[in-house]
């Protein structure tokens, strides 16, 4: 998944030096940056937040889908949807590895998670009440992250380039499947298309928020732009999302819960009514729904588990001082 | 329209079943932990471990379905708790991270050498059993390691195993029931393996004063009622509906 509103760099990014020169041509070379390379601080540090805010989404993200693997209602649907945690549990995995290349230990990062300090997208603050919903995540919230983060596949820090490549195959099975499920729901019982429907009123408008606000309220002129971490605008990706997702939406045969929405006939383009950014500003503020339940769930997790992590760091350090003791022995 | 089923079982249905359901109930314990393990890393593999086992739950009640008639879906999701025929070990609620890694510890124990002589049998288990015994053995391994690390860890640690042990042995002696026509695994060589990781993890092996029994017969602990009740609460309340 993917964090909104979180990709806008450094604002004290003016640099004049020659290394600054050398660095913006070879990004306007379209050259990958890696971790032992010459960069500017403010991108080293537009980096570190933007990667660690994208992987605790991944381990956030992990909370609202969990929610329904005791419950998933069939074995298949159930192994599907373990893996599919599982795929995401992966997926903070590399991208705590791609921030730790800059500097950042995952340590500190959990830390500025579990303090409140960081943010993490805002989408996973919203509830799981049916299984449909696990239909409607996948379909639109891992659709929409796809849209944001293939473009991440050519940013050019490497590390993070590299790891969205391999995220994005692991995302667009998620999206298939979540619309599969979406379809076997719209072909089922009346009682399950009335869930599906229910599922697509309540994640359709906070699915076009997780593009982040409107480039007209854009505070900030786009450094990630020219550092080529960010390569379209919160608007244009927003639009790609929602001309992929209305056909496939028409084609369940649900409704979206928008009367405005209408295809422009002269561009071809699905156009929106207006977004509720009330709302969006609320729930990136830690004003959504599940955000005390989510930060709880992980705090409880990682102090339940202290104990458990100082075992196997013991454990390790006794074993090592068996090896220097006693070398012929296997400790 | 199918609500509750009962299965008139043959000796080799009731045989899959029963190790269906251990794989099952086991691998639904397992799949609790996602979201909120100790550590990342234990997130994933204790999600593969359960993949593993609802993979293997998977084949054997499709094969048991096969000579009862019925779905797997319809043998997980139709039974009551009366007719799961699951070890009491492997429902017993997950603790904390101390006994979910002894509870798998034991049962891995058992159940790889016994996927092991099974596989080579004739048996109509042996091809699920070969399989099964290629993940039992990493159950196995994975388990004992951290049975280790938690046993030689720190004070605390060592104190929570033992007590894991403790709590667990007392289910441990079921395992070795004998179900129809079935291989039997003995008794001590499961104690010969357990002793040799428990040394390693300085921990006691505990000589409980009694045995529970019952989980074969459908004579469970309080426990498996509620995971059974959330597990099938969507199949119950749309009878007949497909996901
Ligand atoms: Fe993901
Ligand atoms: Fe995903």
């Amino acid at each position: 998944m993917y964090s909104q509103g979180l990709n806008q760099s450094d604002p004290s990014s003016a640099h004049t030096s020659p290394e600054a020169a050398r660095f913006q041509a070879r990004i306007d070379a379209e050259d990958k940056i890696e971790p032992n390379d010459w960069m500017p601080e403010a991108y080293r540090r537009t980096l570190i937040r933007q990667i660690s805010q994208h992987a605790h989404s991944e381990i956030v993200g992990m909370l609202p889908e969990g929610n329904w693997i005791t419950r998933a209602p069939s074995l298949r649907r159930k192994a599907a949807l373990l893996a599919k945690v599982q795929d995401e549990g992966g997926h903070g995995l590399y991208l705590y590895a791609a921030a730790e290349t800059l500097g950042a230990s995952r340590e500190e990062l959990v830390d500025q998670l579990l303090a409140g300090k960081a943010k993490y997208s805002s989408i996973f603050n919203y509830p799981t009440l049916t299984w449909a919903d696990i239909g409607a995540i996948g379909w639109l919230v891992d659709g929409a992250a796809i849209m944001n983060q293939i473009p991440l596949c050519r940013c050019s820090f490497g590390p993070y380039a590299r790891a969205m490549i391999r995220v994005c195959k692991e995302e667009s099975f998620h999206q298939r499947q979540g619309y599969e499920i979406m379809l076997t729901l719209c072909r089922g019982t009346p009682a399950q298309k009335a869930m599906a429907q229910d599922a697509l009123d309540r994640w359709w408008w906070p699915c076009l928020m997780m593009f982040g606000p409107p480039d007209s309220a854009s505070q900030h002129s786009d450094t990630s732009m020219q550092w080529k971490i960010k390569r379209f605008t919160n608007d244009g990706l927003r639009q790609k999302f929602i001309d992929a997702t209305v056909p496939q939406g028409l084609h369940l045969g649900l409704a979206f819960p928008d009367p405005d929405m209408r295809q422009n006939a002269a561009t071809g383009h699905w156009e929106h009514g207006a977004i509720d950014w009330d709302e969006f500003k609320r729930v990136v503020a830690g004003g959504g729904f599940c955000a005390a339940e989510r930060l709880e769930a992980r705090r409880k997790a990682h102090d339940a588990g202290a104990w458990v992590r100082d075992a196997a760091a013991a454990h390790a350090a006794k074993r090592a001082a068996r090896q220097a003791a006693n070398p012929r022995i296997a400790a | 329209m199918t609500t509750t089923i009962t299965v008139a079982a043959t000796p080799l249905a009731r045989l899959a079943l029963a190790r269906a359901d251990d794989a099952l109930i086991l691998g639904h314990r397992l799949s609790e932990w996602c979201g909120h393990a100790p550590i990342l890393e234990e997130d994933l593999s204790l999600a593969n471990i359960a993949l593993d086992l609802i993979g293997q739950a998977r084949s054997l009640y499709t094969l048991a379905g096969a000579v009862t008639g019925h779905t797997e879906d319809q043998l997980a999701y139709l039974r009551d708790e009366r007719q799961f025929s699951n070890l009491l070990l492997v429902e017993q609620p997950n603790g904390d991270f101390a006994l979910t890694i002894a509870r798998l510890f034991l049962y891995s124990a058992y159940i790889d050498p016994y996927w092991r002589a099974l596989g080579a049998t004739d048996s109509a288990l042996s091809d699920i059993a070969a399989k099964a015994e290629k993940e039992s053995g990493y159950h196995l391994r994975h388990s004992a390691e951290w049975l280790i690390r938690l046993g030689d860890g720190t004070e605390e640690s060592h104190r929570r195993a033992q007590s894991a042990l403790d709590r667990l042995f007392p289910f441990t002696a079921e395992m070795f029931d004998p179900l129809p026509d079935d291989v039997a695994i003995d008794p001590a060589d499961w104690t010969a393996e357990v002793d040799t990781i428990l040394t390693h993890a300085t921990l006691t092996r505990p000589s409980p004063a009694w045995q529970h029994n019952g989980g074969r017969a459908g004579r469970h602990t309080e426990h498996l009622g509620h995971l059974l009740a959330e597990m099938q609460h969507l199949q119950r309340t749309h009878p007949g509906a497909t996901w």
